[in-house]
């Protein structure tokens, strides 16, 4: 097991750039020309599904901390939750930028009449004040609230499941991954507040 | 293959791949050339094809592009993966079965009916639900002249099309989602408008599987849904037949499916399309009524809601 300063800050560069390789492979791939027929929306689905996978992954870690009674997971929590809203961020200026060509008429017209795309933007916009306050310094300053602000990305994870299950035909099989991984994910740590909840009340 | 086979274009006439995979190089060239000598470039000079009536002549999207890029849920929803699956499907020997409200009923060998069918090239917009759209060179002929040699009775008042059943090779048949077999149909005045083609080929080639080989509908000015792939049976019928994606969510898509940009699907504004093929930079296209077609066929729909007949 690695430990000290300088092992843990060489792990975390090499956790970093893995993280940053789908971005890598995906400008990689519009540099080549190899995105396919239709590359603004494999720019922006892909983007859309890593998002939703660090996510994910960000969320798992408390859950493998209380499993596995390790805490080193948790440090690398703060750059996951962070890689998270880096690809939402991507996929939401994909959308504004070669979606709408940045044409106002064209966002006044299609957003609105477009339930799955208004759930997207509200996951945005919770990502947001989580982005922001991410840092060690806000998070001492605003303290107990910091853990209670930082709640919002249980209702993230649930609006970028709606927004996933509304915009999909026919073929429910990717978003209903996703629930289930959240659900469990969740499940998880509702298990263990009902236990402490019940210790509360025992001798 | 059978599309050459009694065929109204010369081999000759057809570009040879080489040319055709060439075709910017030949546009550029065939542009620089006119400008020389003050000619407009017409849609021959650009593919030295026969083409047929009605052809706009639209800058043709890439064949790559149109054969990487199909909606074909009896093999995946993933457009990619049923490009792959769809190579699995034979499409030799192939019947179309003829039965309802026709004289002639019967089971046709497909070669026979491509025999009395011969063959031209339709430079079509193609308009998906999902909107984005494309520009195909389809080769094909009239459904219209197609019908009336099983002479349909007074009774036909609507044609319904069913593809081919066969979870075996097409496995996105096995798991549920829309109601297999795959069904569309039209109205009789529809099908016989002579825009409504069946199709056997694209770019002067056989139609690749995953882009509904061996024959398929082509309505231009109708959502890509209705044009059905891999047809088995054509049925005449008194009554609107009930057709795939309407039965499954009907308050998204109707039976007529018309292009419209003044009709929003219930969860995406149809105002726009991505235009396959196009810069990363560049807008969409603003979606036109009817495709573009409003000129041929809008009288077709004269006196009816549009909003209410989706």
């Amino acid at each position: 097991m690695l430990t000290g300063k300088k092992g843990w800050a060489g792990l975390k560069i090499i956790v970093f750039l893995l993280s940053l390789m789908p971005f890598l492979l995906l400008v990689n791939d519009a540099i080549n020309d190899q995105l396919g027929a239709n590359p603004i929306e494999t720019l922006h689905f892909s983007f859309g599904d890593w998002a939703l996978r660090f996510l994910c992954i960000g969320l798992a870690l408390t859950p493998i901390k209380t499993i596995t009674g390790q805490s080193w997971p948790i440090r690398f929590r703060r750059m996951m939750g962070l890689f998270a809203f880096f690809y939402a961020s991507l996929h939401f200026l994909v959308f504004i930028v070669l979606d709408l060509s940045l044409s106002w008429e064209a966002f006044k017209d299609e957003v609105p009449k477009s339930p799955y795309i208004l759930m997207g933007l509200l996951t945005f916009l919770l990502l947001i004040p989580l982005a922001i306050t991410s840092t060690k310094k806000m998070q001492k300053r605003l303290g107990r609230s910091w853990l209670k602000l930082h709640r919002l990305v249980y209702l993230a994870g649930l609006t970028a499941l709606v927004h996933y299950f509304w915009l999909v035909k026919l073929d429910y099989t990717e978003p209903l991954i996703y629930a289930v991984v959240l659900g469990a994910l969740l499940g998880i740590r509702i298990a263990v507040y009902c236990r402490k909840a019940g210790n509360l009340f025992e001798p | 293959m059978l599309i050459k086979t009694k065929s109204n274009v010369l081999s000759s006439e057809v570009t040879d791949r080489a040319v055709f995979e060439s075709r910017r190089e030949f546009i550029k060239a065939a542009t620089l050339l006119s400008a020389g000598v003050m000619l407009p470039i017409s849609g021959d000079a650009e593919t030295g094809k026969n083409i047929g009536p009605y052809s706009a002549k639209l800058q043709v999207t890439d064949r790559e592009d149109v054969a990487n890029y199909t909606n074909y849920y009896e093999f995946s929803s993933n457009k990619k993966d049923s490009t792959i699956l769809a190579r699995a499907l034979k499409t030799k020997p192939w019947s179309v079965e003829v039965a309802g409200e026709v004289e002639k009923p019967g089971v046709y060998n497909l070669e026979d009916i491509l025999k009395d069918n011969p063959v031209q090239e339709r430079i079509y917009r193609f308009r998906c639900v999902e909107a984005w759209s494309m520009v195909v060179p389809w080769m094909g002929f009239p459904l219209g002249e197609m019908l009336q040699r099983f002479k349909p009775t007074s009774k036909a008042k609507f044609v319904e099309f069913t593809t081919l059943y066969n979870p075996e090779i097409m496995i996105g048949q096995r798991s549920n989602g829309l109601d297999w077999p795959y069904v569309e149909g039209l109205r009789m005045d529809e099908a016989m408008h002579p825009l409504t083609i069946m199709a056997t080929g694209m770019y002067g080639d056989v139609l690749p599987n995953q882009n509904g080989a061996p024959l398929r509908l082509i309505v231009p000015w109708k959502y890509g849904f209705k044009s059905i792939k891999a047809i088995v049976k054509i049925r005449f019928m008194e009554n609107m037949p009930e057709t795939a994606w309407h039965k499954s969510v009907p308050e998204e898509y109707g039976f007529y499916a018309n292009v419209n940009p003044e009709v929003a699907h219930p969860r995406w504004s149809q105002s726009r399309e991505r235009v396959l093929g196009s810069g990363i930079f560049t807008p969409k296209r603003n979606t036109e009524k009817f495709n573009g077609y409003g000129e041929e066929v809008a009288a077709l729909y004269s006196g009816m809601d549009l909003k209410k007949h989706f």
